[in-house]
C-alpha cells in the first residue's frame, strides 16, 4: 500500500465504522418513538442517542469519508502521491481526538443538545471542544487540497486541471466557507460560555451563524456523490462523460450558490425580518440549477454507454446499461431518491409553503432521502470502486454489493415515505415518545410502524456493507488495477482560467455572503439587549415515560 | 491521463463520438429550459406570497425573558385569548420547559387570530397541524403568527423544537369554538378550556 492509499483507508474505516454504530442508533430511535415496545425505553437516552446519531452522521462520517476520498482523488487523478502526507496524518489525529472528545461527552449524558446545538441549551465544554477540533482539524485537509492543486498547476502550466481534482478542490473550498459559521459559533459563543468566561448567550446570533453552515454543509456531504456521478459513473458504465465544461460549471455553481442561502432554515425564526428571508429564498432556487444540469449530463453520459452496448430506441439504452456494476446500479437508485427528495426540498425552500412542514417529520424524511439515500448510496459505490485499488484485493462479491445497495434503497423508501405523510399530519420531529392513544395522534401510529420496518432493513444493509468491506480487505491480494476516471467525449485541450481555478469564484462568494448575511448577522450587534441566560441540558427532569 | 473508457468489447471509444457542437447545443437548450422552470416556480412563490399575504413570522421584536412574569404583556393575567377593539382575537402564550402557558386556549371560529409567543428559557417551537401556524419561539424575541380557523374542533399544539429532556411532554391544545360560545366565556375560561 502506498502512503496515500494508507491515508485514504484509515479515513474510510473511521467513517464506515462510525456509520454502522450511527445506523444502529437510528434504528433504535425509530423503535423508541413508535407505538411498538422498545428496549431501553428511556427518553433521556433517546435525546442522547439523537445527538450521537446526528453528530456521527453529519460531522464524523461525512468529514472522514470526504477527506479520505479527497486524498485518494488527488493522488489518482493527478497521477502522483499526495504532497503533505505528514500534515494529513496530523489532521487525521486532530479530527480523531475531537471525535472521541465529543462522543465521550455525549455518552456521559452531559451533551444532549443535538448536533445543531440549540443554544441557550448548554452542554459540557468537552462536546463543543470536540466538535471544534473535528471541524477545525479538517481545515488541514482543505489546505492540502488547495496546495496540491496549486503545485500541479505550477508543474503543468496551461493544462486543464483534471475534473476530479478540480471538483474535490471546489469541495474543500465550499467546506471552508461552510465551516466558518459553526466554528465562529463555537469559538465566539458556546465555548466561552461553557468555560464560564461569559454570562449570557446570544442565541439569535448563534442560530444565524449556524445557518451559514447548515445548508452548505449539506452540499459538502453531497459533493463526493456528484464527483462520482461525473467521473466514475460514465467509466463504470463503459461510456464517456458527455461534457467536461458542464462538470466544471456544476461544481463552481455549488461553491457559489450553496452558501448565501442558509437562512431558509430560519424562515420560521422571529429574529429576522422578511426581506432577507425572501432574498435567500430566491437565491435558494439557484442552487437547484447545478443538480438539474447534472441530471442531464449524467443521463447523456449513460445514454452514450447504453447505445455503445447495443441499446436502441428512445429508452432501449437504459436496459442495455451494465446494471450489474455496483456503481451503475447505485447511480440509478440514487437518481430516483434524488428526484423524490428534491421535490420535497422545493417545498422546504419555498418562502410560504415551508410553514406547512417546518420541523415536522417531513423535514427528517427529506434529508434522510437526499443525504442518507441519494448521497450515502454513492459513498457505498465509491467504497466498492476504490477498495480494490486501495487494498490491492478484489471486491469479494459484486452480487452481495448489489444486494446491499437494493436493501439500502428500499429501506430508505420504506422509512421516509411514511415520515413525509406523518409530517403533513403535523407530527413534530425529534420527540422521544408519542401518546398514540390520543385520537389526534392515533392515525400516525401505523405509518410510524411501517417506517420501523424500513429502519430494520437499513440496519441489515449497513451490516452487510461492513461485512463486504472487511472480507474484501482481507482477501487474496491481486495485481491492483489503477483508478480510471471518465474522460469527456470531447476532452478539454485548453480551458479558460475561470474554469481552471477558483480565484474569481471565491471573490463572488465573498460578495454574495456580505450581501446575504451582512445585515442579518450585523443587526445583532446593534439590536438592544436580547442575549439570554444559558440552560444546562442535564437530564434531571422527565426522564422516564 | 490519456485513459480511454472501454466498452464491453474492450475497444476504446473514439474522441468526439458526439460532436462538440451537438453537446453545446443540447446543453444550452437544457439550461434555458431548467432556468425557465425555476423562474416560473419562483414567480409562483412571489405571487402567492404577495396575494395571499403569506409571510413567515418576521417581526423582529425583543423582550427580556427573565422578567416576563413581572412586567409587560406576558404577565400571567394577560395570557390566553383576548378580544381586540376590532373584534379580532390575540392569543398570548409563554413557552417554557416543558409547558405552554396556558396549556389550552379557546378561540372563536371564522375570526382573525393573532398568536404572540415568547420563551421563558430555551428555544421552543409552535405548530398547529393543518394550518399555516408554525413558528420558532426563541428566547429574547416575540414570535407573531396570524391565522383564521374555519372549522370547530380541537387541535394539538406540540412543541416542535428540541428543548431538553422533557421535550416529548410539551403538548398543548387549541379549541376552536363557535363565535357565540366564545363571546360568553369568562377570561379565565378563555385561557384554560375549563368549560369542556
Amino acid at each position: 500500500m502506498n502512503r496515500t492509499s494508507l491515508l485514504a483507508i484509515f479515513h474510510y474505516w473511521v467513517a464506515f465504522a462510525t456509520f454502522l454504530v450511527a445506523v444502529l442508533l437510528g434504528a433504535w430511535q425509530m423503535l423508541m418513538r413508535s407505538p411498538l415496545p422498545s428496549p431501553l425505553d428511556d427518553a433521556a437516552l433517546y435525546y442522547g442517542s439523537v445527538t450521537l446519531h446526528g453528530t456521527a452522521m453529519a460531522y464524523v462520517v461525512t468529514t472522514f469519508f470526504t477527506m479520505g476520498f479527497g486524498y485518494a482523488v488527488a493522488a489518482t487523478s493527478l497521477g502522483r502521491p499526495i504532497r503533505g502526507a505528514a500534515a494529513a496524518w496530523i489532521g487525521f489525529a486532530i479530527c480523531l481526538v475531537g471525535t472521541l472528545m465529543a462522543v465521550g461527552a455525549i455518552l456521559s449524558g452531559q451533551a444532549s443538545v443535538l448536533y445543531t446545538f440549540y443554544p441557550p441549551l448548554l452542554a459540557t465544554g468537552w462536546y463543543y471542544g470536540g466538535a471544534f477540533l473535528l471541524i477545525a482539524g479538517s481545515m488541514i485537509w482543505v489546505v492540502l487540497m488547495i496546495l496540491n492543486l496549486r503545485d500541479w498547476k505550477r508543474d503543468n502550466p496551461g493544462l486543464p486541471v483534471p475534473l476530479p481534482m478540480f471538483a474535490i478542490t471546489a469541495t474543500a473550498m465550499l467546506w471552508a466557507w461552510a465551516a466558518s459559521g459553526v466554528l465562529l459559533e463555537l469559538a465566539g459563543i458556546l465555548l466561552p460560555r461553557a468555560f464560564g468566561w461569559s454570562d449570557l448567550i446570544d442565541a439569535a446570533l448563534a442560530r444565524t451563524l449556524f445557518s451559514v453552515t447548515l445548508h452548505a454543509i449539506v452540499y459538502f456531504w453531497l459533493m463526493p456523490a456528484y464527483i462520482a456521478f461525473y467521473t466514475l459513473v460514465p467509466q463504470a458504465a463503459g461510456g464517456r462523460l458527455y461534457s467536461d465544461t458542464m462538470g466544471r460549471l456544476t461544481f463552481i455553481m455549488f461553491l457559489v450558490f450553496s452558501l448565501p442561502v442558509g437562512m431558509h432554515h430560519l424562515f420560521m425564526d422571529p429574529e429576522h425580518g422578511s426581506g432577507f428571508k425572501f432574498l435567500q429564498s430566491a437565491l435558494t432556487f439557484l442552487v437547484a440549477l447545478p443538480t438539474l444540469l447534472t441530471v442531464f449530463s449524467i443521463c447523456a453520459s449513460l445514454e452514450i454507454a447504453g447505445r455503445i452496448r447495443g441499446g436502441r430506441g428512445l429508452f432501449g439504452w437504459i436496459r442495455a446499461l451494465p446494471w450489474g456494476e455496483p456503481m451503475v446500479l447505485a447511480v440509478g437508485l440514487s437518481l430516483v431518491m434524488l428526484g423524490l427528495g428534491g421535490f420535497g426540498g422545493l417545498i422546504n425552500m419555498s418562502y410560504a409553503m415551508n410553514s406547512m412542514i417546518h420541523n415536522t417529520s417531513w423535514v427528517t424524511a427529506h434529508f434522510h432521502l437526499i443525504f442518507g439515500g441519494a448521497v450515502v448510496i454513492m459513498y457505498f459505490a465509491i467504497a466498492y470502486e476504490m477498495w480494490p485499488r486501495i487494498t490491492g484485493r478484489p471486491l469479494v462479491s459484486k452480487r452481495s454489493a448489489r444486494l446491499q445497495l437494493w436493501l439500502w434503497f428500499w429501506g430508505m423508501l420504506i422509512t421516509t415515505v411514511p415520515w413525509h405523510i406523518t409530517g403533513l399530519m403535523g407530527q413534530p420531529r425529534r420527540v422521544a415518545t408519542f401518546d398514540y392513544t390520543d385520537p389526534l395522534n392515533a392515525p400516525m401510529g401505523p405509518l410510524v410502524i411501517i417506517s420501523v420496518a424500513g429502519g430494520v432493513i437499513l440496519l441489515s444493509s449497513a451490516i452487510l456493507l461492513i461485512v463486504i468491506l472487511i472480507r474484501s480487505h482481507f482477501g487474496e491480494r491481486t495485481a491492483g488495477e489503477p483508478m480510471h476516471y471518465a474522460l469527456a467525449v470531447n476532452p478539454p485541450v485548453r480551458v479558460p482560467p475561470a474554469l481552471n481555478g477558483f480565484g474569481l469564484w471565491n471573490s463572488i462568494v465573498l460578495v454574495l455572503m456580505i450581501l446575504a448575511y451582512g445585515y442579518p448577522i450585523g443587526q445583532f450587534f446593534f439590536l438592544k439587549q436580547h442575549s439570554v441566560p444559558a440552560v444546562t441540558s442535564l437530564p434531571e427532569v422527565g426522564g422516564r415515560r | 491521463m490519456a485513459e480511454y473508457s472501454m466498452n464491453p468489447l474492450n475497444r476504446p471509444l473514439p474522441d468526439g463520438i458526439v460532436p462538440a457542437e451537438v453537446v453545446a447545443r443540447t446543453e444550452k437548450r437544457w439550461i434555458i429550459l431548467m432556468a425557465t422552470m425555476l423562474l416560473v416556480m419562483l414567480a409562483i412563490i412571489v405571487v402567492t406570497g404577495i396575494v395571499g399575504a403569506m409571510h413567515p413570522p418576521s417581526n423582529v421584536e425583543v423582550i427580556d425573558p427573565t422578567t416576563l412574569h413581572l412586567q409587560g404583556e406576558f404577565v400571567e393575567s394577560n395570557l390566553g385569548a383576548a378580544v381586540e377593539p376590532d373584534r379580532s382575537v390575540t392569543v398570548r402564550l409563554i413557552a417554557e420547559q416543558y409547558n405552554f402557558v396556558p396549556r389550552c386556549v379557546q378561540v372563536p371560529v371564522g375570526t382573525p387570530v393573532k398568536f404572540r409567543l415568547t420563551s421563558a428559557d430555551v428555544v421552543h417551537g409552535f405548530l398547529l397541524p393543518n394550518t399555516n401556524v408554525n413558528t420558532m419561539v426563541v428566547p429574547g424575541f416575540v414570535a407573531e403568527v396570524r391565522t383564521r380557523f374555519d372549522d370547530i374542533g380541537e387541535k394539538a399544539m406540540p412543541c416542535h423544537e428540541f428543548c431538553g429532556p422533557g421535550h416529548h411532554a410539551m403538548w398543548a391544545h387549541v379549541q376552536v369554538v363557535p363565535k357565540e360560545r366564545f363571546a360568553n366565556l369568562t377570561p379565565f375560561q378563555r385561557m384554560s378550556c375549563e368549560s369542556y
